[in-house]
């Protein structure tokens, strides 16, 4: 009787379900098609933006890297080898147990400590110096350093065989050189500090120019104003150095240490080629000796355990190296 | 930007060191850059010449250690045979174009959301994406190496290539974003005032600026791939293997080693390298501290 003036139905607004659905029936569009549209739409809404354009890429490291090291991790905690097939048996934490009170781990990280050290120190002697050589202009400088630049763009193997090759007592270059001036054959990979030295020096060799790369690029960053005070002021090399070089490259020295200091901890590839681990184990790295007991002794539970305690290394070093590059960029 | 490091102090108006600094740094860069020499020049020489004491520095060249890579006399000694060496250097060229081209794409978009839509807990994201790249690749194969067993992916390229693609994810995206992170917001937003879409300031604004950016970060992954060795050793098989493995097996056998087939090897192996380290020289800083570092 009393209808009412405004529509409150909806109909002639438009928004009625049936004359959507008949519109539909006309188009023959099936509900289907509808749904998947709505999705389209939740899908890249400009709210959603963010998230979509991260999730491909969250996905991807969750099947091939997350979900791995969460099996892992669960496997740790169980009594499991992946050359038999009897299911796993529930060990909670005997592996962590085992593999902290293990001497055998401990000096394995010894070694480790040991080369990193050593190769580390190395290399910010060698790369700091030729950063200093690289600083000045001088006719080929683009070229040469290019040249010195290329071993850190090598690959493992490559450098592992190198060296390999030099070291070989008879007819390697370096031992003939040492036979040269010593009368004898240099046998380095037979002793345990040799074999050390060996390795330090292949990985040195390969990695100074990261060293090298870091500095100069704090080097040139230093204002020349600054050189010219100095030389206005005479002050010495040392001086000139400590006050106004200096300054500009610890930042980058302390990143290209701690980075330097990750990455060798991992130290793989070239023990492995070079010395294998020997000779005895003297120079096996804990890269190294996770490798074997995961795979040439099958103790996937045990390998997986000590894998964690490196992991949590790796987190705390990375946690590191991420806030002094961020204290960087907000002097920068 | 970093190019500056290529500018030395004379260029910047400071001192000018001259020819004899080149012949200092000169000299030092080739004893530094020896190792490589030598290789290169065992690639070229006779076995004997190879083996010699004292080593020989001046010898006739020759090309027979690089067919020797390729084909092989076969057990009758009359027909040459393949040695395989061919389909590894195609694996690592296929399995590393593929996986780079996955990871780029997936990290190039997931770059553009990090840097330009920030998540809540952005920053952790991307911390959990480099400490992914950080960890000793060891630690992530183990269960690796078990899943793929399970899945029947072990020794498949598909396998290999989902790996790797993984392997270059956090790379990529750190990159990425640090390219992204330098272009200037202004010229997208006055583009989208301009009336265009998201889509359309990404792959119009965005992308043409960073062409370099992309190129570079390709190209570094392509290398870190082609030189990779640890996943490759443990989940490729005898069809699927690539370069690096074939070369650490060729040294495995203890007494026969033939050095000079291994440095030929490797000689083939370098070129791309060496190609690269010239391309990418003012993204090199960039490229081997995984983006964090841009000056």
């Amino acid at each position: 009787m009393n209808k009412p003036i405004i529509p409150l139905d909806g109909e002639s607004a438009g928004l009625s379900p049936t004359r959507h659905e008949d519109k539909q029936l006309e188009n023959s569009t099936p509900i289907r098609g509808k749904s998947m549209r709505d999705f389209w739409h939740w899908m890249f809404s400009p709210e959603r933006r963010g998230a979509m354009l991260v999730a491909p890429a969250l996905i991807m490291l969750f099947l091939m890297n997350i979900f791995p090291l969460m099996w892992s991790f669960g496997l740790s905690f169980f009594h499991y080898k992946a050359s038999s097939m009897r299911p796993p048996r529930f060990a909670g934490f005997y592996y962590y147990e085992k593999v902290l009170s293990d001497p055998v781990v401990w000096e394995r990280l010894q070694t480790t400590a040991l080369i990193v050290s050593l190769s580390v120190l190395l290399q910010m002697v060698i790369g700091f110096s030729m950063a200093l050589l690289f600083e000045k202009k001088f006719p080929f400088r683009r070229e040469l350093l290019m040249l010195v630049l290329t071993p850190m763009m090598l690959s493992f193997v490559a450098v592992g065989v190198f060296f390999k090759l030099f070291y070989e007592p008879t007819f390697g270059i370096l031992s003939q050189g040492y036979a040269y001036f010593f009368g004898e054959p240099l046998t380095l990979l037979a002793t345990k500090w040799g074999a050390i030295w060996a390795i330090v020096v292949a990985d040195a060799w390969m990695w100074s120019p990261f060293v090298m790369l870091l500095v100069l690029a704090g080097l040139v960053s230093v204002p020349d104003y600054l050189y010219e005070a100095a030389a206005v002021d005479r002050a010495s090399w040392w001086r000139r150095f400590k006050t106004v070089t200096f300054p500009y490259v610890k930042g980058l020295l302390l990143l290209a240490l701690l980075f330097r200091t990750i990455e060798t901890f991992k130290i793989f590839d070239v023990v492995y080629l070079i010395t294998a681990g020997g000779p005895g184990t003297s120079t096996e790295t804990i890269a190294v000796y996770v490798y074997k007991i995961a795979f040439q002794f099958f103790k996937t539970s045990q390998s997986s355990a000590l894998s964690y305690i490196l992991l949590f290394v790796v987190i705390v070093l990375t946690n590191l190296y991420l806030y002094f590059v961020n204290r960087r960029n907000e002097e920068v | 930007m970093f190019a500056a490091i290529f500018k030395s102090r004379k260029e910047r108006g400071l001192r000018e060191a001259g020819w004899g600094w080149t012949l200092f740094a000169g000299s030092i860069g080739l004893i530094y850059f020896f190792p490589v020499l030598w290789i290169i020049m065992t690639a070229f020489k006779t076995r004997a010449d190879a083996l010699a004491t004292p080593p020989v520095f001046l010898f006739t060249p020759t090309f027979e250690n690089f067919v020797s890579v390729f084909l092989r006399l076969s057990q009758t000694g009359q027909e040459a045979v393949s040695t395989g060496m061919g389909l590894y250097f195609f694996n690592s060229v296929f399995v590393a174009a593929s996986g780079v081209l996955l990871a780029l794409v997936i990290g190039t978009l997931a770059a553009y959301g990090f840097s330009r839509y920030p998540l809540k807990g952005n920053d952790t994201y991307l911390f959990v994406i480099l400490t992914t790249r950080m960890l000793p690749p060891i630690i992530v194969i183990i269960p690796i190496f078990l899943m793929f067993r399970l899945t029947g992916l072990s020794g498949s390229y598909i396998g290999v290539i989902l790996l790797y693609a993984a392997f270059n994810l956090p790379f990529s995206i750190w990159m990425m974003k640090s390219f992204f992170d330098e272009l200037s917001i202004d010229v997208e937003d006055a583009a989208r005032l301009d009336g265009s879409s998201d889509r359309g300031v990404f792959f119009r604004i965005c992308l043409p600026q960073l062409k370099a950016g992309l190129a570079a970060t390709a190209v570094f992954a392509l290398i870190l791939t082609w030189n990779e060795f640890l996943f490759a050793l443990l989940l490729t098989g005898t069809e699927t293997r690539t370069v690096p493995v074939a070369m650490a097996r060729t040294i495995g056998g203890e007494l026969g080693v033939d050095w000079g087939l291994l440095a030929a090897i490797i000689t083939l192996f370098l070129i791309p390298v060496f190609a690269v380290t010239y391309l990418l020289q003012n993204h090199l800083l960039r490229g081997v501290t995984f983006g964090t570092i841009k000056k």
